[in-house]
């Protein structure tokens, strides 16, 4: 694919101000306040945060399967091929989830019916988009299981009868049996070990090749997402802070929060005795602090920081941060 | 690949119903209990043509008689013949033990996975209005119904349905609310199923195991519920034979003559235990981690 290419209008799903609310037991808990983000269409988006920063809750309102009552998604767009999501009906929802938009689910071990042929699985959400007969969408889904590099002759085997590596591979099968445009990955290696991990991340790279579908990446493992993705995000507090391409994001990283990130990531190269971690702890999401969500947690908090709205400002080309420190001055 | 396919597929076909049943067929338990089902059954069937003597004959000179070769389980306090009156009663006994647990068992599953699905609203009417149902003794009910559309095995089994509705109800809704949480839901929604779908092909399947169990028991029970009926006037009239009412006819002349008693209570005894050992081999063979 050709720069101009990809710089032609190719975005797939471009999400403005998302806001995400829970209410529990009379407190709100603000898990996501006005992400805006990018995909293009076969690239890759990596979302990094910590547990609780709110990755979780953005895929889900994006496929729209957040559980309401708690969670109520306040405002925003999410706008894929130019379809406002947060406005169609849950009619023309139906048509879209599983179709052009399908979730890679954390935990394989739970992702899959354990009374459902592993088959049968894969064959059900291809039989409910096409319309096609019962050996077709049979037939697809061997064509599936093939593809992710298990014998089709395992279709009529149960979950339990795969190893944790394999089903997280038949999790991929369904997700991708339909061709979709988006992928939601939530962190999909997360429960494996980490020579599956390579095997598995490999693999959704091929086919995301292959089949030339975006992909959200949900990770905590900045490797994963050094590997894998085109753009990173990181999410602290339900914002994005920092939102750059993988190399600048690497090399330059600008938020205080993603520096602290590297900080806490063992280093080949250099032999250090202790990383330095972040101090304290993720904000409490019921109150948030006034200013910059990271404040009380930054080595390099100034007055600035601890009141009024904090500018999301271009450090450099397509570089952004949200800190009142960095940047424009 | 063509040809694998086809043997993929024609294993895949067996998957589904001829594996529970080879597995169902090693399980020598299960196919005891079957067995003996089956012949309680074909004996219903066939009662009326075969029973050496009419069930509502009475013979006064001939009453209390002790189990011989005439009468291979004696007479009851009318002289009437228990094997002939087992044999015609199992129509009637089976018939209000499985319609009304067929009955209330499906209702109640359906009302306790849609009250462990949606939680809420709906599920606390439903579940308040189960524990009204469970606060009336099961004969109170039986005979409020009963006043109402009157004596009789149809609205008998009509009670005793309505009596057995709330156990299941609670069965399901707590066998659903554990599977409720898990990740396999979220998935089937993201890939699109519809609610009723999701509660058949994904939730009910792996939320059945307690009720087939549940289930069997129950025939007994209402069994031994419909007796209770008939003993208040209320259920198989007399001089019909049925089951329960035999074991509660004979309980006062359990001392001198037990072959009043014993005879029926071992019917009902074969009648539960084979539905029971059948359940359970049931209950196994679709349980895939148990294979084989």
């Amino acid at each position: 694919m050709s720069e101009e290419m990809k710089k032609d209008n190719d975005v797939l799903l471009s999400v403005k101000g998302l806001e995400v609310v829970y209410t529990s037991a009379g407190a709100v808990v603000h898990a996501v306040n006005g992400v805006s983000m990018e995909v293009k269409r076969g690239q890759s988006l990596g979302l990094v945060g910590e547990t609780g920063a709110g990755k979780t809750t953005i895929a889900k309102s994006i496929l729209g399967i957040l559980p309401d009552p708690p969670a109520k998604v306040l405002g925003g767009e999410i706008i894929l091929d130019g379809e406002d999501l947060l406005k169609t009906s849950e009619k023309e929802m139906r048509k879209i989830r599983g179709k052009k938009i399908s979730m890679i689910f954390q935990d394989p071990m739970t992702a899959l019916n354990p009374l459902m042929t592993v088959g049968d699985q894969i064959a059900e959400v291809i039989s409910l988009h096409e319309h096609c007969s019962k050996k077709e969408a049979m037939d697809k889904a061997m064509e599936m299981l093939e593809m992710v590099g298990i014998p089709a002759e395992r279709y009529p085997e149960f979950p339990y009868q795969f190893s944790g590596g394999m089903k997280q591979r038949v999790v991929i099968a369904i997700a991708l049996a339909c061709n979709p445009e988006l992928l939601l990955a939530d962190e999909p290696t997360t429960a494996l070990d980490v020579t599956i991990q390579a095997q598995v991340m490999d693999m959704i790279a091929d086919l995301q090749k292959k089949l030339n579908t975006a992909m959200i990446l949900i990770t905590h493992d900045l490797g994963i997402v050094a590997e894998s993705c085109d753009t990173v995000a990181v999410i602290y507090a339900g914002e994005i802070v920092e939102l750059a391409s993988k190399e600048d994001l690497f090399l330059h990283p600008a938020h205080p929060y993603t520096i602290g990130l590297f900080g806490s990531i063992p280093s080949m190269a250099e032999d250090v005795d202790r990383l330095t971690p972040i101090p304290g702890l993720p904000t409490n999401p019921e109150k948030l602090p006034e200013g910059c969500h990271f404040h009380p947690r930054c080595s390099k908090c100034t007055a600035k920081c601890t009141s009024g709205d904090i500018p999301f400002v271009e450090v450099s080309p397509n570089h952004f941060v949200r800190c009142a420190c960095c940047g424009a001055e | 690949m063509s040809v694998q396919k086809e043997t993929v597929k024609r294993s895949k076909k067996e998957s589904m119903t001829i594996i529970t049943l080879r597995r169902l067929k090693k399980n020598k338990t299960a196919i005891a209990g079957l067995i003996i089902l089956l012949m309680v059954l074909i004996m219903a069937l066939i009662a009326p043509y075969v029973a050496p003597y009419d069930e509502t004959q009475t013979d006064l000179f001939n009453n209390f008689a002790s189990p011989s070769l005439e009468h291979p389980f004696g007479t009851d306090e009318l002289g009437r013949d228990i094997l002939s009156r087992l044999m015609v009663g199992s129509r009637d006994s089976l018939r209000i033990g499985l319609i009304s647990v067929a009955f209330s068992s499906v209702i109640g599953i359906a009302l306790g996975s849609v009250c462990g699905y949606f939680g809420g609203k709906i599920d606390s009417v439903v579940m308040r209005l189960m524990d009204i149902f469970q606060a009336l003794p099961p004969l109170i009910m039986a005979i409020a119904v009963c006043a109402v559309l009157g004596a009789g095995i149809d609205n008998c089994i009509i009670s005793i349905t309505i009596s057995g509705i709330p156990g299941y109800v609670r069965m399901a809704r707590a066998s659903v609310l554990n599977i409720r949480k898990m990740e396999y839901l979220e998935a089937a929604t993201a890939i699109n199923c519809t609610v009723p779908q999701i509660i058949i092909k994904h939730i009910l399947p792996n939320a059945l195991a307690p009720l087939i169990v549940q289930i069997t028991m129950g025939v007994a029970t209402n069994i031994l519920s419909a007796s209770n009926l008939s003993f208040i006037g209320l259920g198989v009239q007399p001089p019909n034979p049925e089951w329960g009412a035999m074991l509660s006819a004979g309980r006062n002349y359990i001392r001198n003559y037990p072959h009043m008693v014993m005879f029926p209570g071992i019917t009902i005894m074969l009648c539960v235990l084979s539905l029971n050992m059948l359940g359970d081999g049931l209950r196994d063979a679709l349980d895939p981690k148990l294979k084989d």
